[in-house]
C-alpha cells in the first residue's frame, strides 16, 4: 500500500492531464481525418482512384486499442466513402493503434504512418494490400491538407508533382467540406441538448419519476 | 562505419529454439519428449520423400519412446486450404500429438495451418486469419528446412490459399512460431546448384533488406550482418563443394539468421516487386530476389546510402572495406552483389535479367508494377516508390 501511495503521489497533476489531453486530441483528429477523407475522395482525382481500388461495401476502420477513438468508413457503389457511426461488426480492414500514445505520435505528425508500422505501433487486421492502399490515401490527404513543412514529417516523400496552387485549391475545398459537416451537426447537437435540459427539468420537478 | 541514429523504438521476438549442426536430427525425439509429445506427424512433399530426405529422420526414432505416427507427403508447391484440412484429418485419425514439417516454404505454411486446426478444433481456418487471432499456444511444432532460403522456420506468418473462394488467407500470430528449427546439413546436401544459388540469394535479400529498410533495429542488424557474411563467404564454396557439410550448415544457419532478422524488421521493395513477379509470371521467389536486389539498393541509395555502405564490410571483408573510400562504399557493395549474381550465372546459369528467365513478357511489366505497389512490404522500404519508380526498376532489370 505504501509503495502504491508513493507511486501515486509521484505523478504530477500535469502528467495526469497528458493522457486526457492526448485522448481528446486523437479523438478530434480521427474525426477530422475521417471527414477529410470522405471529402478528399471527391475532390482529388488521385485519391478517388485509390478509393476505387477498394471493393464495393468494403468497410475500413482505424481504432485505438482497446476501445478508444475510432472511425469506420464504408466504400459505396459509386466509390465514395460513407461514415458508419456506432459500427460494432467486424470490418474488412482494421488498422489498430496498440496504445493511445502511438496514435498521438502519428496524428501529431511526430511519426509517419510508415514509420509507425515499422516501429510496431500499429496492427493491420485484414488484407494487407488494402492496408497499403489506405496508407497511400492517408499520405495523399496529409500532403494536400497540411502545410508542406508538416506534411514532410508525416509522409515518406512529399509529392513533387503537387503544385502550390493545386494544393491550396483542394485543401480549401476539403476544409470547407469538413467545416460544413461539423456545421450540419449543430441542429442535432441543439436537439440533444434541448432533450437533455427537458429531462433534467422534469426530474427536478419530480414529474419524471 | 556510419554513425547511424539510435533506433527510437523497436521490438524483437524470437522464441524458436535453434537446433543446429551435425546429427541435429537425432535431437528431435528428446526435444519432443521434453514438450510431452510422442506421436509426431510428419508433413512434407513428394520431392522430399523421393529424395530420401526422410530416411535419416525416420531412423532417429529407432529405439526411442516416440514414434512417427503418420507421414503426410502431399503438400503441393502452393499451399491450399484443402491440403491443410486433409492433413489435419490424418493427424486426428492417427492420434498425433505434434507436427514436424520437413520441407520449404509451402510445407511449412501448410503445417502452420494444420497446427491451427488440430489445436483449435474444427475445419474453419478462416476464423483465425488476420493479425493475432489465435488465443492460445498450439501443439508442439518443429521445422526441418530442406532449403536454405525462406527463413519460414522462424517466422510468425503463414499464407494459405482458398482456391474455391480465390483468396489467400494471411495468418500472423506469435503462436504460429515453431517450438524448434532443426538445421541439419544432411537435409540440404542434395540441393541442385541452381536451387542452392536461388535460395541463398533469397536469404541474402532477407538479410540485406532487414538491414537497410525502415524496421531495422540493433538486434536484427546483428543477425542480418552475420547472415550476409556467412552467405558471402560460403555460397560459391558450396557450389564448388556441394557435399561439404560445414559449408551447407553455414548456409542453413545464415538462412535462419536472415529469417530471424527479417521477421523482426520486415523487408522492402525487392520483396514487393518479387512477390508481384511471382504472382504475375511465376518467377521463383529466390530468382526474383537475385534479379531485383542491386537495382532496388541503387534506387534507395539517396535515402539510406549509409546503411548500404555498411554492407560492404560483410559482403567483401575488412580489407576491401578499409581500402574503399567511405563515399564509394555503398556503390561498391552494390557492385559486389552484381558480381555475385554474375558468378552464379557462370556456375549455375541462374538468370541475370528478367529476359533471361524466359518466364516474363515485357508486356507484363506494367501489371507487375501495379501489383508491387499494393504489396505489404512496400511500406517498410526506406524510400517511397511510385508506380513510375517501380516501372523504371523493372525496365533496368529487364535486360
Amino acid at each position: 500500500m505504501n509503495n502504491l501511495a508513493i507511486q501515486k503521489s509521484s505523478v504530477s497533476p500535469i502528467q495526469r492531464l497528458i493522457p486526457t489531453a492526448q485522448k481528446a486530441y486523437v479523438a478530434l483528429m480521427m474525426d477530422t481525418i475521417a471527414r477529410a477523407l470522405i471529402s478528399a475522395s471527391q475532390v482529388d482525382g488521385e485519391l478517388k482512384d485509390e478509393v476505387s481500388g477498394f471493393p464495393d461495401n468494403f468497410i475500413l476502420q482505424m481504432i485505438v486499442l482497446p476501445k478508444g477513438s475510432s472511425f469506420t468508413l464504408q466504400v459505396q457503389a459509386d466509390k465514395t466513402l460513407k461514415r458508419l457511426d456506432n459500427f460494432t461488426g467486424k470490418p474488412d480492414l482494421s488498422v489498430k493503434f496498440k496504445h493511445l500514445t502511438h496514435a498521438f505520435l502519428v496524428f501529431s505528425f511526430q511519426e509517419s504512418t510508415s514509420r509507425a508500422f515499422a516501429n510496431d505501433r500499429m496492427i493491420a487486421d485484414g488484407e494487407v494490400s488494402y492496408a497499403i492502399r489506405l496508407v497511400r490515401c492517408l499520405n495523399k490527404l496529409e500532403s494536400l491538407i497540411l502545410p508542406k513543412l508538416v506534411a514532410e514529417l508525416a509522409v515518406k516523400r512529399y509529392p513533387t508533382s503537387l503544385a502550390l496552387g493545386e494544393k491550396v485549391t483542394k485543401a480549401t475545398q476539403i476544409y470547407a467540406n469538413v467545416v460544413s459537416s461539423y456545421v450540419d451537426l449543430i441542429p442535432k447537437a441543439a436537439h440533444r441538448l434541448n432533450n437533455h435540459l427537458n429531462t433534467s427539468r422534469l426530474n427536478k420537478t419530480g414529474k419524471g419519476n | 562505419m556510419s554513425a547511424n541514429q539510435p533506433k527510437s523504438y523497436y521490438e524483437f521476438f524470437c522464441p524458436v529454439k535453434v537446433i543446429a549442426g551435425h546429427m541435429a536430427l537425432e535431437h528431435i525425439p528428446f526435444e519432443l519428449a521434453a514438450l510431452g509429445a510422442k506421436r509426431p506427424m510428419i508433413i512434407t512433399d513428394k520431392g522430399v520423400r523421393s529424395n530420401n530426405l526422410l530416411v535419416p529422420l525416420e531412423a532417429t526414432f529407432t529405439d526411442t519412446d516416440s514414434q512417427i505416427a503418420v507421414i503426410f507427403d502431399e503438400v503441393p508447391p502452393d499451399s491450399s486450404l484443402q491440403t491443410v484440412r486433409a492433413a489435419a484429418k490424418l493427424y486426428r485419425d492417427n492420434n498425433c500429438d505434434a507436427i514436424i514439417a520437413v520441407g520449404g516454404g509451402s510445407v511449412i505454411d501448410t503445417s502452420k495451418g494444420v497446427n491451427i486446426l488440430v489445436s483449435e478444433g474444427g475445419d474453419d481456418l478462416m476464423k483465425y486469419s488476420g493479425a493475432h487471432n489465435l488465443p492460445k499456444p498450439l501443439k508442439p511444432f518443429f521445422v526441418v528446412p530442406t532449403t536454405a532460403g525462406t527463413g519460414s522456420e522462424v517466422t510468425m506468418v503463414a499464407v494459405i490459399a482458398d482456391p474455391e473462394k480465390n483468396i489467400k488467407m494471411p495468418f500472423t500470430s506469435y503462436h504460429l512460431m515453431p517450438n524448434a528449427a532443426v538445421l541439419d546439413p544432411r537435409m540440404t546436401q542434395t540441393l541442385p546448384p541452381h536451387i542452392t544459388a536461388m535460395t541463398a540469394m533469397d536469404a541474402l535479400t532477407h538479410a540485406v533488406e532487414a538491414y537497410t529498410c525502415l524496421g531495422h533495429n540493433p538486434i536484427s542488424d546483428a543477425y542480418a550482418t552475420a547472415a550476409i557474411k556467412k552467405i558471402s563467404a560460403n555460397l560459391i564454396f558450396v557450389l564448388d563443394n556441394p557435399k561439404d557439410a560445414n559449408g551447407r550448415l553455414e548456409l542453413a544457419q545464415a538462412s535462419t539468421m536472415a529469417g530471424i532478422a527479417f521477421s523482426n524488421s520486415m523487408v522492402g521493395l525487392v520483396h514487393s516487386i518479387g512477390h508481384a513477379t511471382g504472382a504475375v509470371a511465376h518467377v521463383p521467389h529466390g530468382l526474383a530476389m537475385s534479379l531485383y536486389l542491386p537495382y532496388v539498393l541503387e534506387y534507395n541509395l539517396d535515402t539510406n546510402g549509409d546503411r548500404t555502405a555498411d554492407l560492404l564490410l560483410y559482403l567483401a571483408g575488412a580489407d576491401v572495406y578499409a581500402a574503399t573510400p567511405a563515399a564509394k562504399r555503398a556503390q561498391k557493395a552494390i557492385e559486389h552483389i552484381r558480381g555475385m549474381r554474375d558468378t552464379l550465372y557462370e556456375r549455375t546459369k541462374l538468370p541475370r535479367t528478367l529476359q533471361e528467365t524466359g518466364k516474363v513478357e515485357k508486356s507484363q511489366l506494367a501489371e507487375i508494377a501495379q501489383k508491387a505497389l499494393d504489396d505489404g512490404s512496400i511500406i517498410y522500404n526506406p524510400k517511397e516508390a511510385s508506380l513510375a519508380d517501380i516501372k523504371a526498376i523493372l525496365e533496368k532489370a529487364w535486360a
